[in-house]
């Protein structure tokens, strides 16, 4: 070392932090938002927002690498090993979609209960924890990977569970963040007004919070631990984030169309029963083959073949809105994900998930790339469009709510950012469709699920082209965030006229 | 003609919401109450730990018309006869190394994971470890240098080091031929075992 010693290290440390501050303050003249027109709340909201973002990046950088080793196996071998990917990949994912859940609350909490927000300085707390808890949970992914077969392990460094793969340490630390978000939740509307929107969500909170319990504990028998496990996976993804999503949705086509609150509020009851009427039980489709017993095959192929129906409703509800008002909103890149939303959860998680759910079937498609094909467009068409919508709302109203529409200046970058994230995902969609097709047939029906069955499978043209179109529109989807990234920091930027928002009729 | 009828009305649609969800909801939890009475371990559907102390095959059942686990006689695993306790302590540890090493996130487990590693489900009878005689000494070598003992069949993918020890890999074999003995309702189909005929 040239300057020697401790004040050499020092110095230098000082210089990169002047540069660092440097290039920040570059960035934020660049992207010219001014956040003294957020009110306190919603400055939170979009601090939730940005590391949703940033998240999001994290999960394609990490698909993509997961996706480059099904073509060349020897990619980072023993440095960052497959099952390190893909579980940034999807954790990655799970995280972002709850940032961008808790930020969509927060924007609107004000807005919905008519006053402050109670907690606002635990809330900003509990975000810096979270956020903190986060970014060690991942350079513990990253870095140290795996422990020997030892509770410690499972405490502080990985459960090794699906989804839920953060160690025991951060789970607690998941259900504090989220008590302090409910009771700023509860604590806002009881001291402002109640609401349909806020009855919903506020029990909405109760499950999505109680159910995060279930995954907590180490279990030496398989079948029960899956059993728990499914309860927070199943019941949070199709049917807790599902009522999240339509609490998010009503309160959005209430400010993007002025759609009447009674209208909303009362499709928001019927998406709640038909959501819960059908999911709750239809977590029995993930019954059937891990040991529970037989009646599971019926419940579950019941239930799960009527999860479709609220997303149908769903669509009509969406769809029926925006065309009773002429499609007339002060925000077309937020209405475009909306009808991105509506339809995409209905394809995604509606029919491509009836297509492997009756157990007849399921018992060739499970566990094969069906399920890939499956989780991509559900996970995108029901929660990324939403979000994604919200981070367009927000990012008018910090702008100063400008005008947004198709017409604006550099109005291709969010269209192509739109069409190339839904192209891109659709893509590897049925890329990925066409590979469990294929594994079905031939590891599953033909070969038995044995090993050499299941490698026969992963080596035939069929699916190894699959794979690589899989990359390829994978790329695309990279492209498409890149682009969506640049749109938001840029959108509405020196935009002077005024956004129209519809007063509710 | 300006009346709301009664099933577009908000607060019929209301009561419902949350009728439907109370009842399917106890439905779940008196189910959840039979379901984990009739998986603990020692019952019919899934075997007690020292299930590993004896010969386990899957063979299709004409009468069920499903693939069923048959428990037979002794077949002791590393040459030693397993209580209850011990059997469960070892199952145990493998269970732990299964989630410490992530092995989820590659293979699956009764199907569930992730689609670059073959299913480990019924893995304890692949056929892949060519006779019962030759099968411990051989998952164990794979667990513990994967990279020199690889199983790829030919497509280059092949399982990292994971630094298992020879404990722990006991134990993973140990959990596997407890996790082979559970029934699954006929999944995997038409899963040949290495004492399969043919």
């Amino acid at each position: 070392m040239k300057s020697g010693g401790l004040a050499g290290v020092i110095e230098n440390a000082g210089v990169l932090v002047d540069r660092s501050r440097g290039y920040w303050q570059d960035f934020q003249n660049w992207v010219q938002l001014d956040s003294s027109r957020l009110s306190p709340g919603r400055q939170l909201a979009v601090k939730y927002f940005i590391v949703a973002v940033i998240l999001f990046c994290a999960q394609i950088l990490f698909g993509l690498l997961a996706a480059l080793q099904f073509i060349f196996p020897g990619f980072l071998y023993e440095f960052l090993d497959f099952s390190v990917n893909r579980m940034v990949h999807i954790n990655a994912m799970v995280i972002w979609m709850l940032y961008g859940f808790l930020g969509s609350i927060y924007w609107l909490l004000e807005d919905e209960s008519g006053t402050e927000i109670v907690g606002l300085k635990y809330g900003i707390w509990a975000f810096w924890i979270l956020t903190g808890a986060v970014a060690l949970v991942v350079l513990v992914y990253l870095f140290v990977q795996i422990g020997a077969g030892e509770d410690s392990s499972l405490w502080l460094i990985n459960e090794g569970r699906e989804y839920i793969e953060a160690p025991r340490w951060a789970d607690f630390g998941i259900v504090a963040v989220v008590l302090t978000f409910f009771y700023n939740v509860v604590a806002t509307f009881s001291k402002g007004k109640w609401s349909g929107i806020a009855g919903v969500l506020t029990l909405d909170l109760v499950a999505l919070a109680g159910l995060y319990v279930a995954g907590m504990f180490y279990m030496t028998n398989i079948t029960h631990e899956q059993y728990w496990w499914w309860w927070v996976i199943h019941l949070w993804v199709e049917a807790t984030w599902e009522v999240l999503v339509g609490v998010i949705m009503a309160w959005s086509l209430m400010k993007l169309l002025g759609v009447r609150r009674k209208i909303v509020e009362t499709w928001l009851y019927i998406e709640v029963a038909l959501m819960f009427g059908s999911g709750i039980l239809g977590l029995g489709h993930h019954y059937f083959w891990i040991g529970t017993p037989e009646y599971w095959l019926t419940i579950g192929g019941f239930f799960s073949a009527l999860e479709p129906i609220p997303l149908v409703a769903m669509v009509v509800h969406a769809v029926y809105d925006s065309g009773a008002h002429s499609f007339k909103t002060g925000n077309h890149p937020a209405l475009a994900w909306i009808i991105a939303q509506a339809f995409g959860n209905f394809f995604g998680a509606g029919v491509w998930g009836f297509m492997h759910t009756l157990p007849q079937i399921n018992l060739y498609t499970h566990g094969t790339q069906w399920s890939a094909s499956h989780g991509h467009l559900a996970f995108f068409g029901a929660y990324a469009t939403i979000n994604i919508a919200f981070f367009y709302l927000a990012i008018q109203h910090w702008r100063g709510d400008v005008w947004m529409a198709g017409g604006i200046k550099h109005a291709w970058r969010w269209k192509w950012a739109l069409g190339l994230l839904n192209v891109g995902v659709l893509g590897m969609t049925i890329a990925l469709l066409i590979a469990g097709y294929e594994q079905s047939f031939v590891e599953r029906a033909v070969e038995g699920s044995t090993w050499g069955g299941y490698f026969a499978a992963q080596s035939q043209p069929a699916f190894q082209s699959a794979m690589t179109w899989r990359l390829f529109f994978g790329l695309i989807t990279a492209s498409g965030l890149v682009l969506l990234v640049w749109d938001l920091l840029t959108i509405g930027k020196g935009e002077e006229r005024k956004a129209e928002m519809p007063q509710q009729a | 003609m300006n009346e709301t009828p009664l099933w577009a009305s908000e607060s019929f649609w209301k009561k419902t919401a949350i009728w439907v969800t109370a009842g399917s909801f106890l439905i779940l939890v008196v189910l959840t109450f039979d379901s984990l009475k009739q998986t603990t371990a020692g019952t019919q559907r899934v075997p007690a730990y020292d299930v590993i102390n004896k010969k386990i095959d899957y063979q299709f059942d004409k009468e069920l018309n499903k693939f069923m686990p048959v428990i037979g006689g002794e077949e002791l695993l590393f040459g030693k006869e397993f209580t209850e306790e011990e059997a469960r302590e070892l199952v145990d540890l493998g269970k732990k190394t299964t989630q410490a090493k992530n092995c989820m996130n590659c293979h699956t487990l009764l199907g569930n994971g992730a689609y670059y590693a073959p299913d480990l489900t019924k893995a304890w009878l692949d056929q892949g470890w060519i006779s019962p005689e030759m099968r411990e000494d051989m998952m164990i070598k794979f667990l513990m240098d994967p990279g020199k003992n690889a199983r790829t069949y030919g497509t280059g993918r092949k399982m990292p080091d994971l630094g298992i020890t020879e404990t722990e890999a006991k134990g993973i074999v140990a959990f596997l031929k407890w996790m082979s003995s559970i029934d699954t309702n006929g999944f995997p189909y038409n899963f040949k075992t290495l004492y399969a005929e043919d």
